[in-house]
């Protein structure tokens, strides 16, 4: 739709040109749509589109490359930190990230996003955490919340077999080769606000060659498998998400 | 080259096999090398640490092969030369990165210095990942080229070779090297070969400047999309098998028994044809150097009557392989019935001897079976 600006009015706001137009996979009140909207903004401001590589992960980002416009790939479950690893080193001049969810980056790839911060790789990890398996039905995450009904904890998570949430953020703040580890959460717009501040300190400092990993990990909503109304996830990011992820800065 | 002044890669050198592939790959073009130790390879990575950095190219210890492995995905999805380096275990780890190595249509060189297995096996040589890579260990319908060189020379002049037809053909190719391989040193001459022409690289992961975007991916979710990537792999693979089987037939005109091995056996099954020879039995030896595409026009050949015989007699086959069987199904397949193929094999690390192939020559003459 073409909008006529007249003299007396300026451009507050506008879609950003990293992002294509068309409408995605993803459910309603899903937290993946303000993600990739605010890692497309920042690499729009930051003027990085063509000469930089995202790697989409497999979960229900997998199809990333269909909304963000720049050159992407997508790699096997959990080794997007190694793939990263091989572009980054033989192409230092890029700018490398990753997308992944916590089935995908502290599930299965747990090896990986370690080893890949254990070098002080010269990468941006983008960590979208909604506590649940998305892509394949709603099953337990390590992320999963105690108590968290899921599709593989009918009766919620317990402690005793089924073990606690795994807190990444503060995992990866132990390594002295992660440079910046931020948590945030999509949960209301002071806090997106924040997501895009951090996403772009974690872009910003691969741009000025800081040694090591930026990792900013992504408190989102998963309406559908949370069996929530959209307003009601956020809410509960608020009430019961941040209480086992606390938000902040861990580190840099 | 070699009697210019200065020219001292073309010079006669003694190495040992890992260390001469590791050296030719660098001749060869290789951006970056990733790799996890691993025995009997570890000359390959120890040799990558030191001339990689001289070169000022990337070398990087991986945290597992499954990290290697994906390392070179990457690597290569922007346009790189990337190769690593394994043995069985190892390579058995990297069979989910290899296949997604296939759905991307991305080239890799792979080498694995086999030893015994199954499971953690044993350090010792041994050809028994010959199905592992000749039908795509991983899942999906997808092959890869094998190479199964014989000597430290024609391991180093795999290389070359190895790097440009992954980059032709965007396939992973599979060097097979047994761990005496690796170890044995053997005179060789490195030195620069010319590249074959190949397609150029407008797929790579570059940033988009000047261009849109760049995808690699190798999932095909809209129906049919899938199907028709596999029918262009499947289309690529005949084309390889129409063109670039690589075979050494050796003493077979007039043999009417013939030895098919390959890599480091097929040294040993030749100076056990040589004295066979000299006994007075026609025998002749097939030595594939490309495993897959499996050289099956030259054996099926070689099945046929001989010519002089007036309509026969077939010729007898017999497939030696440090494994308890695999390679000789390919003969089969190939020889189609025409000719009984029988097999002899030392699995779990056991090496044949001379001798030992010797004894087994001339029991085919004993038995009957004829000569």
């Amino acid at each position: 739709m073409e909008v006529m600006v007249q003299d007396n009015m300026k451009t507050v706001f506008k879609r950003t040109s990293v992002l294509k137009d068309c409408p995605t996979h993803y459910c309603p009140g899903c937290g993946h749509g303000i993600a990739h909207r605010l890692v497309a903004e920042v690499i729009d401001e930051l003027g990085i589109q063509d000469r930089t590589i995202g790697i989409a992960p497999v979960g229900c980002a997998v199809l990333m490359y269909n909304y963000l416009d720049v050159d992407m790939i997508e790699v096997a479950h959990g080794r997007a930190p190694a793939v990263a690893t091989g572009m980054k080193r033989t192409n230092p001049d890029k700018i490398i990230f990753s997308y992944q969810g916590d089935g995908d980056l502290a599930a299965i790839g747990t090896a990986e996003i370690i080893h890949a911060a254990h070098r002080a790789e010269q990468l941006t990890v983008i960590f979208i955490n909604n506590a649940v398996f998305g892509m394949t039905g709603g099953q337990m995450a390590p992320t999963t919340v105690l108590g968290q009904v899921t599709a593989t904890t009918p009766e919620g998570r317990q402690s005793n077999g089924q073990g606690y949430p795994l807190q990444i953020a503060e995992i990866m703040a132990l390594l002295p080769g992660a440079t910046y580890v931020e948590r945030c959460a999509l949960s209301s717009v002071p806090r997106i606000r924040d997501t895009k501040a951090a996403i772009k300190h974690a872009f910003e400092l691969q741009m000025q060659d800081a040694p090591g990993l930026s990792l900013v990990e992504v408190l989102s909503p998963c309406p559908t498998y949370w069996r929530m109304s959209p307003s009601d996830a956020m809410k509960w990011i608020e009430s019961h998400m941040s209480k086992a992820f606390p938000l902040g800065r861990m580190k840099g | 080259m070699g009697g210019e002044r200065g020219a001292t890669v073309s010079e006669r050198i003694l190495m040992c096999g890992n260390e001469a592939l590791a050296e030719a790959a660098i001749l060869a073009g290789c951006d970056a090398y990733f790799g996890y130790p691993i025995t009997p390879q570890n000359e390959i990575s120890a040799y990558m640490a030191r001339r990689m950095a001289e070169e000022g190219r990337v070398f990087i210890q991986s945290e597992s092969e499954l990290a290697a492995i994906n390392m070179v995905f990457g690597a290569s999805a922007t346009g790189k030369r990337a190769m690593t380096s394994s043995s069985s275990p190892g390579i058995s780890l990297m069979q989910e990165g290899l296949s997604y190595l296939a759905g991307a249509e991305l080239p890799a060189v792979v080498v694995n210095v086999m030893r015994g297995g199954p499971g953690l096996g044993n350090i010792a040589p041994s050809q028994a990942d010959y199905f592992q890579a000749t039908r795509g260990g991983g899942h999906g319908d997808y092959r890869h080229i094998a190479l199964g060189p014989a000597s430290v020379q024609e391991l180093a002049d795999c290389m070359p070779l190895a790097f440009d037809l992954a980059d032709q053909y965007l396939i992973t190719v599979m060097i097979l090297v047994d761990g005496i391989l690796g170890q044995m040193m053997e005179p060789v001459v490195l030195e620069p070969k010319p590249r074959r022409t190949l397609p150029p690289k407008d797929w790579a992961l570059t940033g988009a400047k000047g261009r849109g975007q760049n995808i690699v991916r190798s999932l095909w979710l809209a129906d049919g999309a899938l199907e028709a990537l596999n029918n262009k792999l499947q289309a690529r693979y005949r084309q390889i098998e129409e063109e670039e089987v690589l075979c050494e037939e050796y003493r077979v005109d007039d043999a009417e028994i013939i030895v098919v091995a390959y890599g480091i056996v097929a040294r040993i099954v030749r100076a056990a044809v040589d004295q066979a020879r000299e006994e007075g039995i026609p025998v002749g030896l097939i030595r594939p150097i490309t495993l897959w595409p499996f050289p099956s026009q030259q054996v099926s050949r070689a099945a046929n009557p001989r010519q002089d015989g007036g309509g026969g007699p077939f010729p007898v086959f017999l497939t030696i392989e440090m494994s308890a069987g695999q390679m000789v199904e390919d003969v089969r397949l190939a020889v189609a019935g025409k000719a009984p193929v029988l097999f002899h094999g030392r699995p779990g690390g056991g090496i044949p001897a001379v001798g030992e192939v010797l004894d087994k020559i001339r029991q085919l003459t004993i038995h009957g079976v004829r000569v």
